[in-house]
């Protein structure tokens, strides 16, 4: 059985339909890139997995993991090993990193009937993470994503990701705004959560990142649909052609 | 039921006819010239016309008749413990209805250069101190509650350190009011005089027993000499349907720095007035506020800086969070004089509102008659955002979680700002506790 299985998704905001019948399957141990033009959906797709209240659901079923996700609640989603790195990570002022990672970490073992850490043996665990990123430990001091630069929060975004350990990681444009030495990182951090058990889909509008890590489908999402599936060869045709050549087929689904 | 009084002082009449009489001219004739300037003056009752309060209409509490406290009660040490705030050490005095009570109090411990006495017995000891700066530094003559105050003077707290004189652990001042059968007002009456060089931190601290409306109605003087340091504390946890009314005035001399951190999450209607007058070069002061209201609780700061001297610095922080039809009234003025060139002064004021009855008034204002000044302001006003609550709930916090989390956040500036780590986790407990109950329901 698929880890994730989308099947006919139609959703947006309101009355506006933005997802016009998504349907996806991705098994454990996958990595799927979806890409596509500004606007097309992508974000509402990776809001709507996550389970975002401001999305209206028309039609369609999300499976994951074998449970039913539409009629779980953000929170289960996330308890149940789903994780999205946000294209635009919010910043909270007055709540600090650990404090964030340790209610969310131990929000995740108690679903899992395991014990809460407490400060001391939370920080150990943030200690060998951090270690395997060139994070600032100071980082971890500081209010959630304030005043952090792009890149920094989505390197924050990818250490967050290490430290859940989700099944399944939504990673919406994690590598844009990266300089090369933090899209390396980046893709090393992905790179190592990489294994058989765990499954990604990584939205994304370069190649660039691909270089690092092939994925085993690409998916192009037009206007709501995905109108292309392929191999990594998918991606380096976009990167040189742009979606002109999808339009066609795009057009032809609307119909 | 009883017929609606109108809004007239003459109800004072018969309170002040009630009250215990002081032997001792001076405080005599300062209590009749008070109250001959109360009545003429009345209580700010008009809708029109009265800038001062005009978000804040206290018909309702005028038409109580407050009576002084007549019955004097005692309360237990467990009650006294109930609502202290320190766990850690501190020099704690202790108010019953208004009257010193020293078999709660342990200020006999203070370090050698500090003093503390009840004002009834300073009165009786002749100081002179006391005749010579009590009243001198609150308007009575132009606020009608400082007026009241000063009129039905009785008791309160003399705090003086001399110079260098160094007091660590704070000094607690627990004003406790009890119910009684006739609707009562006391008129808590603080005076602190910082010599040079000194420094104390001290808590002015209002609650109450459940029972019948009250009125709280206190006048602090704080004299702050050249580079002393004062840190001061209110807060005020009365229950929900009772006045409170405070007036805060104080002086801070070259060098000497103030501050303040109030702190209101009970009452039903609550006035502050807080004046600080930077009257010597080099001064500064920091004032921070918190206030937590719900059903139709109704919060009204109003904090005036008046720079008189040049190269004074001002920072003023004031954040509220509001549910129910609650209200909360915000007007900082920054006043910079003539000749007083290199202020430094910045005011915000902040509001977090959970229910879409609530409502948050919010007018920063500046007065300045002098160039080469740098004054700013910032206010802000919004409900929980949605988003964020979304990105910690997407990493597994429940909704209640997330949105506690979200509030404590926005709180958490002024909760820092309470330097006594006691005091900070007292305060950052109550404020916990408070608004899980909100978010709860
Ligand atoms: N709250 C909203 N109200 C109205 N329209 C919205 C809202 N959110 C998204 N949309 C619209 O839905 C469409 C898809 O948006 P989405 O953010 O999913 O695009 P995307 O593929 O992620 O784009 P990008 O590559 O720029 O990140 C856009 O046309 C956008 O304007
Ligand atoms: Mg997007």
């Amino acid at each position: 059985m698929a880890l994730l299985e989308i099947e006919n998704l139609h959703a947006g905001i309101g009355e506006i339909e933005i997802l016009k019948g998504v349907s996806l399957s991705v098994q454990k141990g996958e990595v799927h890139a979806i890409m596509g033009p500004n606007g097309s959906g992508k974000s509402t797709l990776a809001h709507v997995l996550a389970g975002h209240t401001a999305y209206t659901i028309f039609e369609g079923s999300i499976n994951f993991d074998g449970s039913t996700l539409l009629e779980m609640l953000p929170e289960f989603r996330a308890r149940a090993g789903l994780f999205l790195s946000f294209q635009h990570p919010v910043e909270i002022s007055g709540v600090r990193f650990d404090q964030f990672l340790r209610a969310s970490y131990n929000s995740i073992r108690k679903s899992q009937n395991e014990p809460e850490l407490d400060p001391i043996q939370f920080n150990k665990v943030l200690k060998d993470k951090l270690g395997q990123f060139e994070i600032d430990p100071a980082f971890i001091q500081r209010n959630v994503n304030e005043g952090f630069s792009g890149g920094e929060k989505k390197r924050m975004e990818i250490f967050q990701m290490a430290l859940l350990e989700p099944k399944l990681a939504i990673l919406d444009e994690t590598d844009s705004g990266l300089d090369v030495d933090a899209l390396r990182e980046v893709a090393n951090g992905i790179n190592n959560f990489r294994n058989p058990d765990h499954a990604i889909v990584l939205v994304t509008h370069y190649q660039r990142i691909l270089n690092y890590l092939t994925p085993d489908f690409v998916h192009v999402l037009m206007d709501g649909r995905i109108v292309k599936s392929g191999n990594a060869d998918l991606a380096r045709q976009i990167e040189e052609h742009g979606y002109d050549d999808f339009l066609e087929i795009s057009r032809t689904n609307e119909k | 039921m009883t017929a609606q009084k109108s809004t007239s002082p003459d109800s004072y009449d018969k309170a002040f006819s009630l009250i215990n009489p002081i032997d001792i001219p001076w405080v005599d004739a300062l209590r009749r010239s008070a109250f001959k300037k109360f009545q003429e003056l009345g209580l700010p009752t008009q809708r029109r016309g009265n800038e001062p309060w005009k978000y804040t209409d206290i018909r309702k509490l005028a038409k109580h008749e407050f009576q002084p406290v007549l019955e004097h009660k005692t309360v237990s040490d467990q009650v006294v413990r109930d609502h202290s705030i320190i766990a850690g050490p501190s020099h704690l005095a202790v108010f019953i209805d208004g009257t010193f009570s020293p078999s709660h109090s342990s200020v006999n411990d203070l370090p050698k250069g500090a003093n503390f006495s009840s004002l009834a017995s300073a009165f009786h000891s002749q100081d002179i101190l006391v005749e010579d700066k009590i009243s001198r530094y609150s308007g009575y003559k132009a606020e009608a509650f400082t007026a009241l105050n000063t009129a039905f003077i009785e008791d309160g707290a003399i705090i003086t350190l001399t110079a260098g004189t160094v007091v660590k652990a704070p000094i607690h001042l627990l004003f406790i009011t009890t119910s009684h059968k006739h609707e009562v007002a006391i008129h808590p009456r603080i005076f602190v005089h910082l010599e040079e060089s000194s420094s104390a931190s001290i808590i002015e601290s209002h609650t109450g027993i459940q029972g019948n409306v009250y009125l709280s109605n206190a006048v602090a003087e704080l004299l702050i000499d050249s580079n002393a340091r004062l840190n001061y504390y209110k807060l005020q946890r009365h229950p929900t349907n009772a006045f409170h009314i405070t007036n805060t005035e104080a002086i801070v001399n070259r060098d000497g720095y103030f501050s303040c951190v109030n702190i209101d999450l009970g009452g039903d209607i609550v006035r502050n007035n807080l004046n600080t007058r930077m009257a010597g070069e080099g001064a500064s002061t920091k004032l921070n506020g918190l206030y937590l209201t719900t059903d139709k609780q109704h919060v009204d700061n109003q904090v005036i800086i008046e720079h008189i001297k040049g190269n004074t610095r001002a920072r003023e922080l004031y954040k509220g969070i509001l549910d129910g039809q609650s209200r909360s009234v915000f007007h900082g003025s920054i006043i910079v004089r003539e000749g007083a060139s290199g202020v430094d002064a910045y005011q915000v004021d902040k509001n977090l509102l959970l229910s879409n009855q609530a409502e948050a008034d919010t007018k920063p204002a500046f007065w300045v008659y002098t160039d080469d000044v740098k004054c700013g302001h910032g206010a802000a006003c919004g409900q929980i955002d949605d988003d964020a609550v979304f990105y910690l709930r997407s990493r597994g916090l429940d909704e209640i979680t997330a949105r506690q989390l979200l509030i404590h956040g926005f709180i958490a500036e002024v909760i820092d700002s309470i330097e006594n780590p006691d005091l900070r986790d007292h305060v950052s407990d109550l404020v916990h506790s408070k608004l899980e109950q909100w978010l709860l329901v």
